[in-house]
């Protein structure tokens, strides 16, 4: 199971990555493999405004259906078009062709995005996947 | 790997669709040991089976083996089983896992006053099933058995890799195959012996995930979604099973038969989503906006490319326009007759 170092990620599983005030969303590769074959991914609206926590999605597999949340607040970008004829790159590549969403989120003071505090980093949910087995 | 019935089982061992497509095109294994085993044995097993289930188990013949279900006094369905005569007196019933226990108790306490004995033997039982159409092709080399002898629905003792073995064509995939128990210290053994032997004609290990599938686009019922103490045999569409003309008592006839000559409360049918969403057990099915039913098994159907379902409709919701209720959203859906898949019409 992979957990790129560079990343933040939530406990609901879900990996986001930092470019200016841009912030990409997807599914890490333990919820890939947890959730068996992904066959249908509901994505937010481009322009849609998300919040933390808050539902915007769905991921269906073969087994199970599941929310998509938002890890960030902000405003919905950009989301994977590819996903819609082949929901199997999130098994395949989670990290990279199996995005999801992209968010602009809000500035902090120094002009970084602001995210949330409570966001993980890899070796936390390295933990946390250990420990839910 | 899942908790599943007190065993640890793979859901899957790599992905479930290309698991599922193996078996629809080549071949896959499946460990089931799980499975419960319970031996009736004895002069009057035929007789304690009669009374037990709802099927002619004393006209089976022997090296035969026979879909059939338990009932309740009511005329629930306890379980489904497949039973094997594999001596004159001498049975096997398979039970589902989770229902092994109640099976056991309940063929116990129906053969008293039968000169037969019930045991449950699942710990004696490892099984091993492979299936597909490269199966018989994969088996044969590695049995003195000739493959072409064992029908449909019917087995025989010999060897697999060695090991003495229960061989049956019998499965639960929809697609031809067998399966093999053994005892459990030669599993390994066969296991490996079976994949060496499978591997470059596609044999690959197949887990619990696939094996659902599988059963779904073949239109067998599982017990807990399509099969329970709620419904009969009759509302399954499985009301053959039932042999009213079978020699003596058995438990659950009158309750049965009051249902055989009054029809069905509601029926099993087969659905296709109109979506590539997926209606899943428990979600509500809809004609002309009205609840009418409810799903009690769903998954995309790797073989047809569309979502599929199985669901109980009520008698009325016959020619409407129907839906599901997928988490709020109404997505039409249409009825098809079941199975949705027969390997006889794809060949």
């Amino acid at each position: 199971m992979s957990v790129p170092a560079d990343l933040h990620y939530t406990p609901e599983h879900e990996w986001v990555s930092v470019e200016g005030d841009v912030a990409s969303v997807g599914i890490t590769d333990y919820a890939a493999q947890q959730l068996g074959d992904v066959v249908y991914i509901s994505l937010p609206a481009t322009g849609a405004a998300v919040s933390a926590g808050e539902p915007c999605g769905e991921v269906e597999s073969v087994k199970s259906v599941s929310d998509l949340y938002s890890p960030v607040d902000g405003e919905v970008v950009e989301v994977n078009a590819e996903l819609e004829d082949d929901p199997s790159l999130v098994n395949a590549e989670p990290y990279s062709s199996g995005w999801m969403f992209r968010v602009r989120v809000a500035q902090d003071s120094n002009g970084d995005a602001a995210l949330p505090a409570d966001l993980l980093s890899a070796s936390d949910y390295e933990e946390l996947t250990k420990s839910a087995g | 790997m899942t908790p599943f019935a007190g065993y640890l089982m793979p859901l899957r061992y790599t992905s479930e669709t290309a698991e599922h497509l193996a078996v629809r095109r080549a071949a896959g294994l499946f460990d089931l040991s799980h499975m419960g085993e319970i031996a009736v044995t004895g002069p009057g097993a035929g007789a304690a089976l009669d009374y037990a289930l709802v099927g002619n188990l004393s006209g089976l013949r022997t090296g035969r083996a026979r879909y059939t279900m338990i009932c309740a006094e009511d005329g629930g369905v306890l379980d489904d089983l497949v039973v094997y005569r594999l001596g004159e007196s001498e049975f096997l019933v398979i039970a589902n896992a989770a229902n092994t226990a109640a099976v056991f108790g309940a063929l116990r306490a129906r053969a008293a006053g039968h000169d037969a004995e019930v045991t449950d033997a699942t710990q004696d039982y490892a099984l091993i099933a492979v299936q597909g159409p490269e199966a018989a092709g994969i088996l044969a080399p590695l049995t003195g058995l000739d493959l072409g002898e064992i029908k449909y629905y019917a087995g025989s003792f010999g060897e697999v890799a060695g090991r003495k073995a229960w061989v049956a064509r019998t499965g639960y995939t929809g697609e031809d195959g067998f399966e093999v128990f053994c005892r459990p210290e030669d599993a390994e053994a066969i296991w490996d012996a079976l994949t060496a032997g499978g591997t470059g004609a596609g044999l690959i290990p197949a887990g619990l995930a696939a094996r659902d599938t599988l059963r779904l686009e073949a239109g067998m019922p599982l017990y807990g979604n399509e099969l329970g103490p709620d419904v009969t045999p009759f509302e399954a569409g499985l009301g053959r099973v039932v042999k009213f003309d079978k020699p003596g008592e058995f438990v659950g006839r009158e309750a049965l038969a009051a249902r055989a000559s009054s029809g069905p409360v509601k029926r099993l049918t087969g659905l296709i989503i109109d979506s590539r969403r997926i209606a899943r057990h428990g979600y509500p099915v809809l004609a002309d906006g009205h609840e009418c039913g409810t799903v009690t098994s769903g998954a995309p159907s790797p073989t047809l490319g569309v979502p599929i379902a199985m669901a109980y409709l009520e008698p009325g919701a016959a020619g409407l326009e129907l839906s599901v209720g997928i988490r709020g959203q109404a997505v039409p859906a249409r009825e098809t007759d079941l199975p949705f898949y027969d390997r006889r019409q794809q060949r």
